[in-house]
């Protein structure tokens, strides 16, 4: 018979063992953020405190479960998940529902899903396995099937097009080549090829990219159109000032003046709401999380581990670095989320399932040092 | 290059350092990402702060101005001439409405929309901008308002207003005069902007079009107010921040007697003319009367085009101000001021006489008087009473084309008085150096001395206003001390209660002599007494002083002259000029019946009903009858 006091500290441990306190309690930080901007962005209208609560709730759980998976099972999803990602993707190509001119949604029967946001983590997952069954022979070879699948996924998903997403899907593609070694001088020649082909790449955008691009340049170009976005937010964002209007004082918000406030452009009301002294804790919390995430890479057992590791945490940084950098004006405008601050729940349970697989890593590898 | 990637990447040890080395690389990274994104921080919210502040404020709050309510125009007793009404207008703002023919049809479900307010909307629309809001329907009834904001939601950029009309109680009575508004157009934009009055102008969308309400346009505007109002991105108005009330526009008081005004009105009838009566002793406009009249009312919410046409067409020509703008010759009633004008320059005394034949012969033509065989023995008094022609033909000839224009210029013969209405004609004081101006073949310029003669008679080119007229009777009646006419007594402002009075002092003082005057006042009142004014003024309890005039419509060609023989168009126009009481007078005034014969006919008894009305508060019962045995009486 074990005691009462045993049973609560197996189910104690069996409940906290996976999960890195750091990760979790930073990400909790910036959830709670998140949700009192949330609170606020929508304060005026249709409040969604709630259901963002309850899709935090959600993907923390899933983070939770995913931490408990030891990597070497998670390995075993990676050649599935990326197989079935591409597949969906195909069919998105070909039998997609077409919302606003793009087509990137997949209606199977019960609900719609999306299959890129399958991609943003099966894509590292994919790569991670792929070098780490090669780790012994790596050759030059291996890196080119690797670039070749990461082009798959993201040529048909900037096909769609979904430039944000495609971005973000070779990012994560791109950090596991980047840390599993590709040479300095191939990364700085495809560098330089892409600048030499912008300007070819630049007539395969659509319209409606090219004048973001172009917005970002000159916002006032266009003031009521694409521009407008981008100057309500900078308005918002600089009158803030330093120590912000406080709380639910915000005007650009309340006066609805701050386009897509709760989802892409949260940033912009947290912003103008706490000022610049906001922005630099919100910065901070970002910064530990990537932070830990890199000790994680740096510490992880294996090389599915570190790349995987790294990749997700790179990924972090650039989903927060896109957003605030569009929402104040150094980016083209994009749609990608404000990593645990904008309301959605498909962008939490993608990024909580990143959360948990670094959870995961560094926790089963303490259990492989005991 | 094959082995030293084979020594690389089978090196563990080396493996996990260059990882370990590229981790802290990608680390170095995210940290200057991050210092950009904080530097762009500091550089909006530190350093560009206040410019961001600006906007932001700028985004909400919006300055919404109120329109003051135009100042009221009152008579000299305090009747009321113009005022204003609130009333409830659906308007439409082009700019905002999807599709106008699809909206206005929906709303002519919701209430009634006529073809005509559909006209007058596309009128309003081409004269205004796209972003102004445009009243499709005025005057709504309570019910349709409640109608139309149960259904607003459907019609974005479609509002019900409540706006302030301007409102002439009177109607047709004194308009010219009053003048009207209008909405405001690109030429009084030009007037607003030239007067820097366009902030004060924002919001403002009626503007004075004619008459007082035009001269005065900026004493009864008012001072626009403002409301601070925040709006969201939609423009919805949050809440109100500040408001700065409008104050009203200034209150007009006129020497213009309504009733005075009515009673002329009656008078005329149904006929053609005009009559000014000015107040000797001040130069105010008592009555000013240009008939047929308009009605001001129509033209306040855009004038539907049907009543701007029968208004356009109208051979009688309403629109038209005859009394500043009709310059018609002044016929016998120049007399008296042709015989001031003898005694002033010492070309003739009072008991000079001349013997009339009948005619007057000058370079070989013959002008003839009225009366045939003549008028025997004529001294100055019996000149004016019995219009003698030959007397002026005579004093005309003696005086010269330049002795007569430069006696009339400052009695305001061919000038524009400086009445306070737009407007005014100059008419024609001939000389010698108008002639020049006026004709370019060089034979045409030259005066001829035949020319002068009948100038003595006031026909010929001369051609003066009712208004230059009724001023000139109003200076001998006030022994030569001129006012400038003016048609409002006092400007009352609104927020302290001041009173600004118009032109209380002298214009001019002709010095005249007071003898050569009274000669002239003796013969005026002879006139009434046993002259051409006698059967107009029989049985009068007042004395007064006049002279008939007749102005040639028809050219005759040795004919005897009979009216009656004559389209009614081509008789000739009949006029009075008058004042009473003679000894201390109170009115005097110009009148002329476009087509109404002899002076004695129809303008004489016209200029009674004003005497009594205006001295014995007599009303009349209908208008003036012509006096068919007048047309025997001498002209």
């Amino acid at each position: 018979m074990m005691s009462f006091v045993e049973i609560r500290r197996r189910l104690w441990h069996g409940t906290v063992d996976h999960l890195d306190a750091p990760l979790f309690f930073i990400t909790v930080a910036i959830m709670g953020v998140g949700l009192a901007t949330v609170f606020s962005a929508t304060y005026d209208s249709q409040n969604r405190l709630m259901s963002q609560f309850i899709n935090m709730a959600v993907a923390m759980t899933l983070m939770w479960g995913v931490a408990q998976v030891p990597p070497q099972k998670l390995m075993r999803f990676a050649v599935p998940l990326y197989v079935i990602g591409v597949v969906l993707l195909i069919l998105v190509f070909l039998f997609g529902i077409k919302v606003n001119g793009a087509r990137r949604w997949l209606n199977i029967g019960i609900t719609r899903i999306q299959p890129s946001e399958i991609m943003k983590l099966a894509m590292p997952l994919m790569l991670a396995w792929y070098f780490h069954k090669y780790e012994a022979a790596l050759k030059w070879r291996h890196y080119a099937v690797a670039a070749l699948l990461l082009m798959i996924p993201f040529g048909l998903v900037a096909k769609q097009p979904d430039l944000g997403t495609a971005i973000l899907i070779g990012a994560a593609g791109f950090y596991v080549l980047f840390f599993a070694g590709l040479q300095w001088k191939v990364i700085l020649g495809l560098a330089a090829a892409g600048a030499a082909a912008a300007p070819v790449l630049w007539n395969f955008l659509h319209d409606y990219q090219k004048k973001r691009i172009l917005t970002l340049v000159d916002p006032t170009s266009d003031p009521l159109g694409s521009g407008y976005h981008i100057i309500q937010a900078t308005i918002a964002i600089g009158s803030g000032g330093t120590m912000g209007k406080g709380w639910l004082q915000g005007t650009q918000t309340h006066l609805e003046f701050i386009p897509e406030k709760h989802t892409d452009f949260i940033f912009a009301v947290y912003s103008e709401e706490w000022g610049l002294a906001g922005n630099a804790v919100l910065l901070v919390l970002y910064l530990l999380l990537i932070g830990r995430g890199m000790m994680i890479a740096a510490n992880a057992s294996t090389l599915f581990g570190r790349l995987l590791a790294g990749s997700i945490t790179l990924s972090l940084f650039t989903y927060a670095f896109i957003n605030m950098g569009m929402v104040s004006g150094i980016m083209p405008v994009v749609g990608v989320p404000l990593p645990f601050m904008s309301y959605g729940g498909t962008a939490l349970v993608t990024l909580c399932t990143g959360l948990g697989i670094l959870m995961s890593i560094q926790t089963h590898r303490m259990l492989v040092k005991k | 290059m094959r082995r030293r990637h084979h020594d690389d990447f089978h090196h563990q040890d080396g493996d996990l350092e260059r990882f370990r080395f590229r981790l802290g690389f990608a680390a170095v990274a995210v940290l200057l990402a991050f210092l950009l994104l904080f530097a762009r921080f500091v550089w909006l919210q530190v350093f560009q702060h206040e410019y961001y502040t600006t906007r932001a404020e700028g985004n909400r709050i919006s300055l919404v101005p109120i329109v003051p309510n135009r100042g009221l125009i009152v008579d000299r007793n305090g009747v009321v001439l113009a005022r204003n009404y609130s009333a409830f207008t659906l308007e439409l703002t082009p700019s905002k409405v999807h599709d106008l023919e699809t909206t206005i049809d929906a709303l002519a479900e919701l209430i009634e929309i006529q073809a005509k307010d559909r006209k007058r909307f596309k009128k309003l629309m081409e004269e205004s901008k796209n972003f102004e809001s445009i009243p499709i329907r005025t005057r709504l009834t309570e019910k349709e308002v409640a109608i139309v904001a149960a259904n607003r939601y459907r019609f974005p950029g479609v509002e019900v207003k409540a706006r302030l009309f301007r409102q002439y109680p009177l109607g047709e009575s004194g308009s010219h005069a009053l003048g009207y508004i209008g909405r405001v157009n690109d030429r009084d934009l030009e007037r607003i902007e030239l007067a820097e009055q366009s902030p004060n102008y924002k919001g403002t969308d009626h503007f004075g079009k004619s008459g007082l309400e035009q001269k005065y346009e900026f004493h009864l505007h008012g001072q626009t107010g403002y409301e601070e109002v925040e709006v969201d991105a939609g423009g919805r108005a949050v809440r109100i921040l500040s408001r700065t009330a409008p104050v009203s526009g200034n209150n007009l008081t006129l020497t213009l007697d309504s009733k005075l005004q009515k009673v002329v009105e009656q008078a005329f009838g149904e006929r053609r003319g005009a009559l000014v009566a000015i107040e000797p002793e001040s130069g105010g406009v008592l009555a000013l009367v240009s008939m047929p009249a308009f009605d001001p009312n129509l033209f306040v919410d855009g004038i539907r085009s049907e009543d701007w046409d029968a208004y356009n067409t109208n051979p009688d020509k309403p629109m038209l101000n005859r009394a500043i703008y009709g310059a018609y010759p002044p016929g016998s009633t120049f007399k008296p001021f042709m015989a001031l004008a003898a005694l002033e320059t010492g070309k003739r005394t009072p008991q000079q006489a001349i013997s009339d034949p009948g005619y007057f012969n000058f370079g070989g033509h013959q002008f003839r008087d009225d009366k045939k065989g003549g008028h025997g023995i004529v001294d100055m008094y019996k000149s004016i009473v019995h219009s003698c022609d030959t007397y002026y033909y005579v004093l005309a000839n003696d005086l010269g084309i330049d002795g007569i224009s430069n006696f009339m210029a400052p009695l305001g013969f061919g000038q524009r008085s400086g009445i306070d209405i737009e407007g005014e004609s100059e008419g024609v004081l001939p000389s010698q150096a108008w002639k020049k101006k006026r004709f370019k073949k060089p034979e045409q310029q030259k005066w001829y001395a035949g020319e002068t003669i009948s100038i003595g008679i006031g026909q010929g080119y001369n051609a003066y206003t009712m208004l230059q007229l009724a001023q000139a009777t109003s200076t001998v009646a006030n022994n030569g001390v001129m006012f400038r006419p003016h048609i409002v007594k006092y400007i009352t402002d609104t927020k302290t209660g001041e009173r600004t009075m118009i032109e209380p002092e002298p214009m001019r003082i002709l010095p005249y002599k007071q003898q050569n005057i009274d000669v002239i006042k003796k013969g005026l009142v002879g006139v009434i007494k046993e002259g051409t004014g006698a059967r107009a003024f029989a049985g009068a309890e007042y004395e007064a002083a006049g002279k008939t005039g007749t102005a040639q419509v028809y050219s005759l060609k040795g004919e005897t002259y009979q009216a009656g023989k004559v389209k009614e168009r081509l008789r000739d126009h009949a006029l009075f000029m008058a004042y009473a009481p003679a000894d201390k007078p109170k009115i005097a005034l110009a009148v002329i019946v476009e087509n109404g014969g002899f002076g004695a006919q129809s303008a004489a008894p016209i200029a009674r009903m004003v005497f009594d009305y205006y001295l014995l508060g007599k009303l009349p019962k209908g208008a003036a009858e012509e006096d068919a045995a007048a047309l025997e009486a001498d002209e």
